[in-house]
């Protein structure tokens, strides 16, 4: 008493890389503009308000660029040594720089000069942040020393000297002012609080650590370094969550998606790497040309943004999604269509008959329930089908075959449609998962049109194709042929196992044999 | 200990439900059907089986309602005999003795004391109508020897013949005629049809006929798809017929509803449901894909069920708007079973092969039908020329948790497609679900299929054996990622021999090796590494059957050949233990000991052989156990050991051993004496427990209440008496009145301890009889308007009863009392 059962499409694996819905969606760039600067790009930084302009630090320079730009809209160059670590604060108008010398430098965006100038420390500042409060500003050096300073009057708050090496990077938590994380080339990464004048929490990288990153909520703290990228659990008191090797060069940066659901790293074997925050599995991977140094997300993901050593900047943007907001502009049915009658509250008397759902058939399947077997094989040669997928057209001849009709549903057609189904064939024939039944109906094709050869131009030439395609497909498999024979020869003397060639083998001669009796079959009726 | 007679074999389970047409009951409750020696009555609402009726000692071959007592069924048998059955409680009333073996019996309304059977006199293929006087007699046997001919040269089918407008007439159909008798002038009008030498007219056949309930009309069908509906047949000049066609294959089965005969239903090959409205070429309605052959087609006498016999062993019980609303699925049968016997270790259901592409699972407690599992997933297409999927291999594994199943395709020499499906068992829809699908697993057919059963194996594991000369593993691996989890199955291992062709394969009870037959070659594979360990040969032909000992018997490879050598390797010392000549056809180990069973085949029949192969000496050995050869045999745990105690008999403690002989009929041994019948242990739900809450029901609900209600009150009386010895009146009273006509317990409960504390205050005798009396005329004067005959009886008789309770109650108290119970019980009368 079961429906209609419909026709089971065979599958084939794709080969290749596996799509999948982050394949999809970190594939959705344009092709990057490459912008050349002076030196290597060290730190890139979006401003977190609109417009979303992000600042390139590059050797000696600070430049600002437009989400669009590929001209800097704007350039702090008033240092005398190298830059680093351009930073913006929460919104937007101010801008921290370290430097090579020791100098931690305050730009407004609209402004030309230094605001402020912070001095104090006595090598090299490579990381600076501004905290949650805004108002104060924290800097790691060279001289193991990480330091906080207040903006309105430009003085040092507090020094932390627990670090045993170079201080290189560092970040203040995104909800507690008085948080802030460091990692240095001593291997640990430290969390200290401005309230307790010490580090609360420290953790043991195990390699010099290269970049921190916390999470937006400050439970789940990321230290890259070396080959690593670690996560560790704060709110455990620093447990180690996970430990990423996916990396074979130094990991040099981070960066979180907008969503927060995936993690970005850029590591000097010129690769970024896209990671899944849930499971921690690497979900897609980019290539550069040259070692990444720096790297950014911009607002909902719309660039990315890419430091090299090489000074190369590359600016990846999203694809435009308005092609796609015109294609499902079609009128949808009201809501009210699909709650018709659902909603309907059975009252006491009431017997409840519900109506058995439909089952959706697609019209092939349509046609064959009721037996229209031209019809159905007439909806699945349509162009739209056979290009785009081959495999309905060939399970539906499948079917037909297994139902004992395929020869009369492939009788009597006209020149236009016999065209349509030899140009299926020429396109399909050589094609190993449909041959076996391709063949049976060039074969039927042949014996059904043979009386009517020489009456239409088109269907000849399409015939000779066809002909001209076999001869080519039985001069491969001989060659693949006798490559297996000598490879056989070649394994013979390893005395391993044969069985898979052995294998391949068979379905080869198969193939020829059949394909050699069409050929027999359309050199006969081309003769004729 | 159950005493031992000599071991049996017994048929169990599994006879044809579609052997004749089944039958309703008046009130289309119950569905009767023949099923070898049995009747089966089912419920036509739960789909389950209320009654079996034994008695019969052959093949029952017809059942009809007596048309005298809608609740009695007669029954002929090939026994010669016809019976009577109370089919509500199950009970034969009366035998009656015919003496020939009859095929099939006929009733008609207005004949009361006679029934029609077919019986066969002289020639094999000749068949009679006779009337078959039944004598009255009170005893249980009675030999009915009134026999009265009515129609010569018939067919043996019930289906070709029938009798219509309330019995005045017979039609009777055989090759090219049509034969009506009618009763009153005791004439034959015969009509003949153009045979078959005319091609056009091939296939005009007869081959089913049935008769218009109302109007002198009958419609025949034919074997070229038509229906015929014939007229004016009483005269042999005059006659006209006019042609129905839709079917494009034999028509199997004709009937007309019941009520006004309006609509003609018919049936065939196509499994097709057709019904004619106003018997008319145009207005017609389908019910399709009903599964299978339309054996047969019956219709309630109410006339709101339809059911239809199917090839398939199968009953479906259609509404009258032609929606199937019940499914009675016995064993299918008519099919080549590939897959042999398998238990499945979930519901310890027998699997084979069922529907075509499906694998039915079923119940040899209930001989039921449990359930059936689409393999092949594709539409199925009803044609006799057609090749269809054949399902070929299935295989449980790891406790039922896989199944994996194996279906080809083969229409030439050259093409063929195979397929195999792993099924894995989901918990919460309790069925297989299709997991992974493999096409082309091998390059040829597919010869064996088993899984690792060892219960350490971590991973499952799964060998298929094929004819193209190599054998692979698929293990099952995690195929998940963070978007979806998955597992799958995937080729581990090819293994081959000199491209020999690999016949069997088999894995040992611990899983750590595998045994596989390459034609007349054994190759021992490590399950570890996939290392060949060792080989045997015997060169005594290719094997046919291999299969490791099992518990203390696991050293044992055991191996049968085609030249009828049975060999016993020991894996230890990797030599030949013992080889004898033996042409096993069926070999199987019992999963709960040593024995393995191997069935023999020679001319005469089947031999069973039940032995250790430990031992030289076999366990068992029953000659002749089936005329036929026997074709599948497997070992099935049983629930409960029994406890046989002689040797001989030791090895059925613990499993039951069910072969399937060539004409697929299911036996297997009892050593229980023939009255101690294999009944099955089902629940026999009735009817009324599940009927869903119609208006119907409400309606009809009226009389069962009653019906109810008066059941209720004997089951009360009952079950007073059982707790006291003395009949006390006060509980009796208290019971028999219902309870909304009771006042309030707390108003009852003091009166009621009292009247059972009656000793101390007891009255003198003569007081009673003038209360009584008094009582009487209040009453009669409080109720002037509902003077009742049988109220007053129902008054008399309760106040004796109840006067241990009256004695206690003030006067208005009394006529509270008494009002009350008028008012509801006048209510109840009503109704």
């Amino acid at each position: 008493m079961a429906g209609y059962k419909p026709v089971v499409i065979q599958t084939y694996p794709i080969l290749g890389e596996k799509i999948t819905q982050d394949t999809l969606y970190w594939n959705n760039y344009k092709t990057p503009v490459q912008i050349k600067e002076f030196g290597a790009v060290s730190k890139v930084d979006f401003s977190p308000q609109s417009p979303y302009n992000y600042a390139v630090t590059a050797s000696s320079r600070i430049h600002i660029y437009g989400r669009y730009s590929q001209e800097p809209i704007k350039t702090f160059s008033r240092f005398k040594d190298t830059a680093y670590c351009a930073t913006f604060r929460q919104d937007g108008k101010l801008l921290v720089a370290g430097s090579e010398d020791g100098g931690v430098q305050l730009f407004d965006i609209s402004g030309r000069a230094p605001l402020r100038q912070f001095e104090g420390h006595t090598k090299a500042v490579h990381t600076v942040d501004f905290t949650a409060d805004k108002y104060h500003v924290v800097s790691g050096a060279d001289d193991y020393t990480v330091k906080l300073w207040d903006i309105p009057n430009s003085k040092e708050i507090l020094t932390f000297k627990e670090h045993s090496d170079y201080v290189r990077c560092g970040c203040a938590s995104k909800l507690n002012p008085d948080l802030l994380v460091t990692g240095s080339y001593d291997h640990t990464v430290k969390m200290f609080d401005t309230r307790t004048n010490e580090s609360v929490i420290s953790v043991e990288h195990g390699q010099p650590v290269e970049s921190v990153l916390l999470f937006p909520s400050g439970g789940l703290l990321v230290s890259a370094g070396g080959r690593y990228v670690k996560v560790w659990d704060m709110l455990k008191g620093g447990q180690l969550l996970v430990s990423l090797k996916n990396h074979h060069k130094t990991v040099t940066c981070l960066c979180l998606s907008s969503s927060g659901q995936r993690l970005l790293s850029g590591s000097l074997d010129r690769k970024v790497k896209v990671y899944s925050t849930a499971s921690y599995k690497v979900v897609h991977s980019f290539d550069y040309a040259a070692s990444i140094l720096s790297l950014a997300l911009a607002h909902e993901d719309e660039t990315i943004v890419v430091g090299m050593t090489n000074g190369i900047l590359s600016v990846k943007h999203r694809k435009s999604e308005a092609k796609k907001d015109a294609s499902s502009r079609r009128r949808r049915p009201a809501y009210r269509t699909f709650i018709k009658g659902k909603n309907y509250m059975k009252q006491r008397d009431d017997v409840l008959i519900s109506r058995p759902s439909k089952k959706h058939l697609e019209l092939y399947d349509r046609d064959l329930k009721n037996f229209r077997i031209s019809k159905a094989l007439d909806r699945v040669l349509e162009p739209e089908v056979t290009m785009k997928t081959p495999e309905v057209t060939v399970s539906i001849i499948k079917e037909l075959n297994r139902r004992g009709v395929l020869a009369n549903a492939l009788a009597g057609r006209d020149e236009k449609e016999l065209s349509r189904l030899l140009n299926f064939l020429i396109r399909n024939l050589s094609q190993p998962r449909f041959a076996p039944i391709l063949i049976n109906v060039a074969e039927m094709i042949i014996d059904i049109y043979l009386p009517v050869i020489g009456q239409s131009p088109v269907v000849d030439k399409k015939f000779l194709l066809l002909q001209g395609l076999v001869e080519k497909e039985i001069d491969y498999q001989r060659e693949l042929l006798e490559t297996l024979g000598m490879m056989e020869m070649l394994f013979a003397t390893t005395t391993t196992k044969e069985s898979t060639f052995t294998l391949e083998h068979k379905s080869d001669e198969f193939l020829e044999n059949s394909l050699t009796s069409v050929l027999e079959k359309s050199k006969t009726k081309t003769n004729s | 200990m159950v005493e031992e007679a000599s071991l049996r074999v017994v048929r169990c389970g599994g006879s044809e439900l579609n052997f004749r047409r089944a039958v309703f009951s008046a009130d289309s409750k119950y569905i009767f059907c023949v099923s070898g020696d049995f009747i089966k009555v089912y419920s036509t609402a739960t789909e389950e089986c209320v009654h079996i009726l034994h008695g019969h000692s052959d093949l029952v071959t017809g059942i009809q309602l007596n048309p005298n007592n809608h609740l009695q069924l007669y029954s002929c048998s090939f026994d010669g005999t016809i019976k009577l059955w109370d089919y509500i409680d199950g009970i034969l009333i009366k035998t009656f003795i015919v003496g020939h073996k009859l095929h099939a019996l006929f009733t008609v309304a207005h004949t009361e004391d006679s029934v029609f059977v077919t019986i066969n006199k002289e020639k094999p293929d000749t068949f009679q109508l006779v009337s078959v006087k039944l004598p009255k007699s009170s005893s249980q046997e009675i030999k009915a020897k009134e026999i009265s001919f009515v129609l010569d040269y018939i067919n043996q089918s019930p289906k070709c013949i029938a009798f219509g407008n309330k019995g005045e007439y017979v039609a009777a159909v055989r090759d090219f005629y049509l034969s009506v008798y009618f009763f009153k002038k005791k004439t034959t009008s015969r009509f003949t049809l153009s045979s078959s030498r005319n091609k056009k007219h091939a296939k005009n056949n007869f081959t089913c006929v049935a008769c218009h309930p109302k109007e002198d009309c009958v419609a025949s069908g034919h074997k070229d798809g038509k229906i015929r509906l014939w007229r004016n047949f009483d005269d042999d000049k005059k006659y006209t017929y006019t042609c129905l066609h839709w079917h494009h294959d034999m028509v199997m089965d004709l009937a007309f509803s019941v009520t006004e005969g309006t609509s003609l239903l018919s049936g065939g090959r196509e499994s097709v449901l057709v019904e004619w409205r106003n018997a008319t070429e145009k207005n017609k309605e389908f019910l399709p894909r009903l599964g299978a052959t339309i054996e047969h087609i019956s219709v309630s006498p109410a006339g709101d069920l339809f059911c239809t016999s199917h090839s398939d062993n199968k009953i479906v019980v259609i509404h009258r708007n032609l929606e199937a609303s019940a499914v009675i699925q016995g064993l299918v049968k008519d099919r080549n079973i590939f897959t042999g016997l398998m238990i499945d270790p979930r519901t310890r259901a027998l699997v084979l092969n069922g529907k075509p592409g499906h694998l039915q699972f079923y119940s040899l407690q209930s001989d039921k039908q449990l359930y059936n599992l689409d393999i092949v997933q594709q539409e199925y297409i009803n044609d006799t020329n057609l090749i269809q999927i054949e399902l070929t291999k299935a295989a449980f594994g790891c406790q039922g948790h896989w199944l994996a199943t194996v279906e080809q395709w083969q229409e030439k020499e050259t093409e063929l497609e195979l397929q195999m499906k792993l099924w894995a068992y989901n918990k919460k829809t309790q069925g297989f679900i299709l997991n992974t699908k493999v096409s082309m697993p091998h390059e040829d057919h597919i010869t064996a299929l088993c899984f690792c059963n060892a219960e350490k194996s971590e991973n499952p594991t799964l060998v298929t054996a094929s004819k193209d000369g190599h054998f692979k593993v698929w293990i099952l691996t995690d195929d998940s990622d963070i978007y979806k989890k998955a597992v799958g199955w995937t080729c581990d291992f090819v293994g081959s021999y000199h491209k020999y062709q690999a016949t069997n394969c088999c894995f040992s009870e611990d899983g750590s090796l595998l045994a596989v037959s390459f034609e007349e070659i054994v190759t021992i594979w490590d399950s570890e590494t996939w290392e060949l360990k060792c080989t045997f040969c015997q060169r005594a032909g290719k094997i046919r059957h291999l299969c490791f000992g099992r518990l203390t018997c696991s050293k044992y490879l055991l191996g049968a050949t085609e030249n009828d050598i049975l060999c016993c390797w020991n894996l230890l010392s990797c030599t030949l233990e013992w080889s004898t000549k033996l042409n096993v056809s069926v070999m199987g180990p019992d999963p709960n000991s040593e024995n393995i069973a191997a069935i023999s085949q020679s001319s005469v029949g089947s031999d069973l052989f039940v032995f250790k192969p430990s031992e030289p000496r076999p366990v068992y050995i029953q000659k002749n156990i089936s005329r036929e050869e026997v074709h599948w045999g497997v070992f099935i745990p049983r629930d409960v050991p029994e406890s046989f105690t002689s040797e001989a008999y030791q090895w059925l403690n613990r499993s039951q051993f069910y072969f399937l002989t060539k004409s697929q009929s299911l036996l297997t041994f009892s050593a229980k004496s023939p009255e101690e019948k294999l009944t099955p242990t089902s629940k026999q739900l009735l009817a009324e427990e599940s009927l869903p809450t119609t208006p119907f029901y409400f309606i009809l609900g009226k009389h069962r209440q009653q019906q109810d209600e008066k059941l209720n009150d004997a089951l009360g009386n009952e079950l007073v008496q059982l707790p006291l010895t003395e009949n006390i009146p006060a509980i009796s009273e208290l019971l028999h009145t219902p309870a909304h006509v009771l006042p309030s317990a707390s108003f009852l409960c003091s009166m009621f301890i009292n009247s059972l504390l009656l000793s101390k205050e007891s009255k003198s005798a003569e007081e009673i009889p003038d209360d009584v009396d008094m009582e009487e005329e209040k009453e009669s004067e409080d109720s002037d308007e509902e003077n009742d005959f049988t109220e007053k009886v129902q008054d008399t008789d309760s106040i004796d009863l109840g006067e241990d309770i009256m004695h206690q109650l003030s006067k208005s108290e009394e006529k509270e009392l008494r009002k009350l119970r008028k008012v509801d019980y006048s209510w109840i009368t009503a109704l």
